[in-house]
């Protein structure tokens, strides 16, 4: 409160001049960037209404009714639906594994930063805790800005096909956004109670289990959740690289034009990311 | 008790919160600190609470400079002074019980501190506590669910079950109503009265801090304005302590002796001169 009010008066000043520029000069780059890659990108809706165009669509969507319902093509499709299943939960089963401990370094109130650090030393802050604390954040980075696409090829590479270069591939891709958000979720945490729990004599293990870990945990339950539900989509696409389950099976029927047995695959696919979604905010109601 | 020598505080953006502070407080005493926002008394609480450090000065604690004392000492010392905060400060996803219950964390073992979340070790301790600041029923609802007051009382309730030899409340009553504000004043001068705790408060309103403690401390800029009892404290020295900030309001209705507190306030002598 002392500090907020004492030094509002020296530090606001000069940066309002900044403020007021800022939103002019972000919009004027933005509507530049946005024409220039208007004609970059070739957009052009007029391709869309052409005449050839609506026939190939039109042809695309007459052919896929009445969609595939045989029981021996759905019975065909049971062992990839549950494939791309058991991919998204195994996937996700890694990604939390992988996340967990490089979200806790890349934490800066765990490694370095606030009240749990107040008697560290200043090169062991540096030494235990900045240095993995980077490190760590890179790792998250690489792992995340690689599209799981690109690394299910390379697993299928290494591991075969089937869904197991699927697993890996979301395992890491994932891995590193969980990871990533799991270490903004902590870091975002009131630092407040935690100096309370400290006031109070708490250990520092104590201020992380009663004050840090009870404000994180349900966001960070509930972004897993959310990441579960886009590994099922994930797993789906996977499959158009090898990685088995339901993208492998609409790959196929794509490639041999049966698009009533796409429709079927689809609506599937729609079922469990709806089945999904009903299951996960079922649990975040219930955490919340 | 505690022992302020020439204490200090410059924030990291050049700020100076506390300027030149030296005091002496003695065992069981009660002391009320006043004065405009913005005077400082939040950053002595954070100092004389071991959180924060102050950048000059010495701070001596039962005869023991706190700046010397090691990890574990440190520990010790805080598990010693309990701090009720402005806000509340308590984790709203938590059952009341473990906020209550995290008293303990600075005796607990960590296997005991995580016992206790999954099965709530001393519940009945937590309970009592409970029933002393006046909701035992509260005992196993969610934090967040509780009113601003009642939220107040859990904070109290905490700090009961840590026990301390000090008790420091930071503004504990600027974000609730007047009439529950002088139970909850009364109800902390109380229970540090009975158990013989060191109470240090820090008050907006003037009237609760002269009808309710026997000394009074005036801190304005970061400094000690005065140090006297209440009925030493002259209008005169209150439009100096408060003089160019809003808080000027509340002297006026001191002026014309009404309290916006009711009970036993007079009007003081001096003012008007």
């Amino acid at each position: 409160m002392a500090r907020a009010s004492t030094a509002a008066p020296s530090g606001r000043s000069p940066a309002s001049a900044h403020k007021s520029a800022f939103p002019r000069i972000f919009t004027a780059v933005f509507a530049v960037s946005v024409a220039l890659s208007l004609r970059a990108a070739q957009v052009d809706p007029r391709l869309l209404v052409e005449r050839a165009a609506l026939a190939n669509v039109a042809k695309f969507v007459r052919d896929m009714f009445p969609p595939q319902l045989s029981r021996e093509f759905l019975g065909l499709m049971l062992r990839p639906t549950l494939e791309t299943v058991q991919v998204s939960v195994m996937g996700t089963a890694i990604a939390i594994l992988i996340g967990v401990p490089l979200a806790l370094t890349a934490t800066s109130s765990l490694t370095w930063r606030g009240v749990l650090h107040e008697r560290t030393s200043r090169v062991g802050r540096w030494a235990l805790g900045f240095v993995p604390y980077i490190l760590s954040r890179a790792m998250l980075s690489v792992f995340r800005s690689i599209p799981e696409f690109v690394w299910a090829f390379m697993f299928v590479r290494a591991v075969g096909l089937g869904p197991f270069p699927g697993v890996l591939a979301i395992g890491v891709a994932y891995g590193g956004m969980l990871g990533k958000v799991y270490s903004e979720i902590l870091d975002g945490v009131n630092p407040q109670p935690l100096e309370t729990l400290q006031a109070a004599g708490a250990s520092r293990l104590g201020v992380v289990v009663y004050g840090l870990v009870p404000q994180a945990l349900p966001n960070v339950i509930a972004y897993t959740l959310y990441r579960w539900e886009c590994a099922i989509r994930a797993s789906a696409i996977l499959g158009f690289v090898g990685a088995g389950g339901l993208g492998q099976q609409l790959e196929l029927s794509m490639r041999m034009f049966q698009f009533d047995e796409v429709l079927t695959l689809l609506a599937i696919l729609f079922a469990l990311v709806a089945t999904i979604d009903f299951i996960s905010g079922r649990i975040r109601a219930w955490i919340a | 008790m505690y022992e302020l020598r020439g204490l200090r505080k410059v924030f990291g953006d050049g700020s100076v919160a506390v300027d030149d502070i030296s005091l002496t407080v003695g065992r069981g005493e009660h002391l009320a600190f006043i004065g405009p926002s913005g005077a400082g008394k939040t950053t002595l609480f954070r100092i004389l609470n071991l959180t924060l450090r102050p950048t000059e000065g010495t701070l001596v604690l039962d005869g023991r400079d706190v700046a010397e004392l090691s990890d574990v000492e440190l520990r010790c010392a805080r598990t010693r002074i309990g701090t009720i905060y402005q806000r509340q400060n308590l984790v709203g996803r938590l059952r009341v019980v473990h906020n209550v219950l995290a008293g303990n964390l600075g005796r607990w073992s960590t296997l005991t501190a995580l016992a206790s979340l999954v099965r709530p070790q001393s519940a009945a301790d937590a309970g009592r506590a409970l029933a002393r600041v006046g909701i035992p029923e509260k005992l196993y609802a969610r934090t967040d669910e509780l009113s601003g007051g009642q939220q107040q009382r859990v904070a109290i309730a905490r700090v009961l079950v840590q026990d301390p030899e000090v008790v420091l409340a930071d503004e504990p009553v600027s974000s609730v109503d007047p009439s529950l504000a002088v139970t909850i004043v009364t109800l902390l001068r109380d229970l540090s009265h009975e158990s013989r705790k060191t109470l240090l408060m820090n008050l907006h309103s003037v009237e609760l801090a002269l009808t309710h403690f026997p000394r009074i401390v005036g801190i304005r800029g970061g400094r000690v304005h005065f140090d006297l009892a209440p009925d030493k404290v002259s209008g005169d020295l209150l439009a100096n302590l408060y003089a160019g900030h809003e808080e000027d309001a509340q002297l006026e209705r001191i002026q014309d002796g009404k309290g916006l507190y009711g009970g036993a306030f007079r009007p003081l002598a001096g003012f008007g001169t």
